[in-house]
């Protein structure tokens, strides 16, 4: 009987072996740069860089910026992941489509497209100048261009999650008499939050870290992404590391720690 | 209280077709019939969660067809998984009395846990609950919200055989109280023990509504005929007797010896008819229960013969044609039937 059930087992290590060796090359391949990074800013590097106004100023930046547009946008793209997951409606599956277009197209050519409609001349940039608002070059534009990229992670997310509430809930609680509005922010909301707060980290860590619509948007005030960029391209990959290193850390630490508080929520 | 008039409506495979019955304030209302013909759907377009295609639904006098959900005041329990899996016990049954804009629930909560028996449950989550507490939750959420009919859809098919009669017995208590049920199942024992009144359902009709007995006893449908143990159905009065393990079921003035844990009281008994036998002379063996009776009528089934026998009331008993050709049974003999004590399924 051992006998007979020896060689499945044998077979499956051997896969398990040649997987996991397969999947070092990959894991190898994502840690190998960012540590030849860090290996390649020295300590004394990354004290000046630290100390640097300009290195703080942008990696502030670059958090509030996207966080700022990550919580204006989900007012807008929490309804529609719902809608998108509960109802059926004509062109749908374009829709969705739609909301994966920021991901597919250049991020250069996104920048373009988030400067064309912003510019004094566009509808928006009219009605921003009238209420006094400026958007080129200013971090109402950079927010612009970061949720524009950004943004088809939260929406997925979001209905990816609305649609694994079983809609019976829902259902159950408009016969207990609820609106459907309370229905929504009492079951659907809370049901579907793990997938959204995923969604929103996502966003937020995908808005800071963009640099080609950014960069064409506002090239000033500098997020750390542009400033990076500028770095090497004017001082060379020794003066660019150290900030590299430390927007990298940052997003690191606060991705670790909200993926971490998920988990616990 | 509930009228359902000419009630049609088409859901993927499912499809209602002039579904038509009343229910009076405080009926046990169960449909009964075999799993995909409709049964879940029709409670859901009473509920309002679907939209009929024909047809109305009355309730209390008033037409609700169009009626939003949240205003018709009816509660759905389901076989499983009804509960908001990331809110307590107590949030749980809170859930209406909130949704009504009532601040002080603690009261209510309380009340219904109590009646339901889970009131020291109302800090668990539902995921932590059995089977049992789980669908007493449901029912305890459904008292909170004060509904005025019960819809259940097979509320007892995923218990163990224990929750399932604690849980019967929960219903009933809670139909005593007044409360109106629309109970549907594929299980007879399930209508049997709790109906006031049975609608059949069989490919999305109901063809046959009406009290136990009359359904059992005069099946219009294939499916109960199935049954062909609910023929010797009878309503009567469950005894105990000192000194025995055995208890007296009395119904029609015959007493019937039955091996049964069923408490003394009204109750309801059935005996299968391949659990009859029947002979010229009283039989020797071990069974409890003998009677004297003569053949009124003998009848074809799906396999085998039915004798029906007058002892004071009708039996049926399941015999074979060979049986029936070597013993010469035919109407008008004189014969004894006879069954085990065991052979009695007694329900409270």
């Amino acid at each position: 009987m051992m006998g007979w059930m020896i060689p499945p087992v044998k077979k499956q290590s051997a896969l398990t072996l040649v997987f996991t060796f397969l999947g070092g090359v990959i894991l190898l391949f994502i840690i190998a740069p960012i540590a030849g990074m860090y290996l390649n800013a020295s300590p004394g590097s990354l004290a000046e860089a630290l100390g640097s106004e300009e290195v703080r100023d942008s990696v502030w930046l670059s958090l509030w910026v996207s966080m700022a547009g990550t919580l204006l946008f989900s007012f807008f793209a929490i309804p529609l992941a719902y809608i998108l997951a509960r109802r059926s409606f004509p062109l749908k599956n374009v829709v969705n489509g739609i909301i994966d277009v920021p991901i597919i197209i250049p991020h250069s050519a996104a920048g373009i497209a988030v400067l064309g409609i912003i510019t004094r001349e566009s509808p928006l940039g009219k009605a921003a100048d009238a209420v006094g608002l400026r958007l080129v070059g200013k971090p109402a534009g950079i927010m612009l261009a970061m949720a524009f990229v950004s943004i088809p992670f939260l929406i997925n997310a979001a209905r990816d999650g609305f649609a694994a509430v079983p809609e019976r809930l829902e259902k159950i609680a408009l016969t207990l008499g609820a609106s459907p509005a309370r229905m929504f922010f009492t079951v659907s909301l809370p049901l579907a939050w793990r997938s959204i707060l995923s969604g929103l980290i996502l966003m937020w860590a995908r808005g800071m870290s963009e640099f080609g619509a950014v960069v064409i948007v506002a090239y000033n005030p500098k997020t750390a992404a542009v400033l990076i960029y500028e770095r090497f391209t004017s001082y060379g990959l020794k003066y660019s590391a150290p900030v590299a290193a430390i927007f990298v850390t940052v997003c690191l630490l606060i991705f670790v720690a909200l993926r971490f508080a998920k988990k616990k929520a | 209280m509930l009228v359902v008039e000419d009630l049609s409506l088409q859901v993927g495979n499912f499809a209602l077709r002039d579904i038509n019955f009343a229910v009076e304030k405080g009926d046990y209302f169960v449909v009964l019939g075999p799993s995909g013909v409709g049964k879940s759907v029709l409670l859901e377009s009473i509920a309002g969660l679907l939209t009929p295609a024909a047809g109305k639904i009355f309730l209390r006098g008033r037409n609700i067809t169009a009626e939003r959900i949240q205003k018709r005041n009816m509660s759905i329990v389901y076989q499983d998984a009804d509960l908001f899996p990331h809110l307590s016990v107590y949030d749980n049954i809170a859930y209406p009395l909130r949704s009504r804009g009532e601040k002080q629930a603690d009261g209510k909560v309380t009340r219904a846990a109590e009646m339901a028996g889970i009131a020291d449950k109302l800090g668990r989550k539902p995921g932590t609950l059995s089977g049992g507490e789980y669908q007493r939750v449901a029912l305890a959420r459904s008292l909170a919200a004060d509904s005025d009919i019960f819809l259940l859809d097979e509320p007892l098919s995923s218990l163990d055989a224990k929750s399932k009669s604690e849980l019967r017995a929960l219903l009933r208590k809670l139909n005593r109280n007044g409360i109106t049920m629309v109970h549907v199942t594929h299980d007879y024992e399930e209508a049997v023990s709790l109906a006031s009144r049975i609608g059949i359902m069989e490919n999305g009709a109901l063809v046959h509504v009406a009290p136990p007995e009359e359904i059992f006893k005069h099946p219009k449908s294939e499916f109960i005929a199935h049954f062909v143990g609910i023929k010797n159905y009878f309503k009567g009065m469950v005894r105990s007797i000192s000194g025995s393990d055995l208890k007296e079921f009395s119904s029609g003035g015959m007493n019937i010896l039955c091996l049964t844990d069923v408490p003394e009281g009204d109750a309801f008994l059935m005996i299968r008819p391949d659990e009859i036998s029947i002979s010229y002379a009283v039989d020797t063996s071990s069974s409890r229960n003998k009677f004297k009776g003569t053949i009124t009528d003998i009848i074809p089934a799906k396999l085998g013969l039915e004798v029906t026998v007058n002892v004071g009331v009708e039996m049926v008993v399941m015999i074979s044609s060979d049986a029936l050709k070597s013993l010469k049974f035919e109407v008008g003999k004189d014969v004894w039937i006879s069954f085990k004590a065991s052979s009695c399924r007694v329900y409270a």
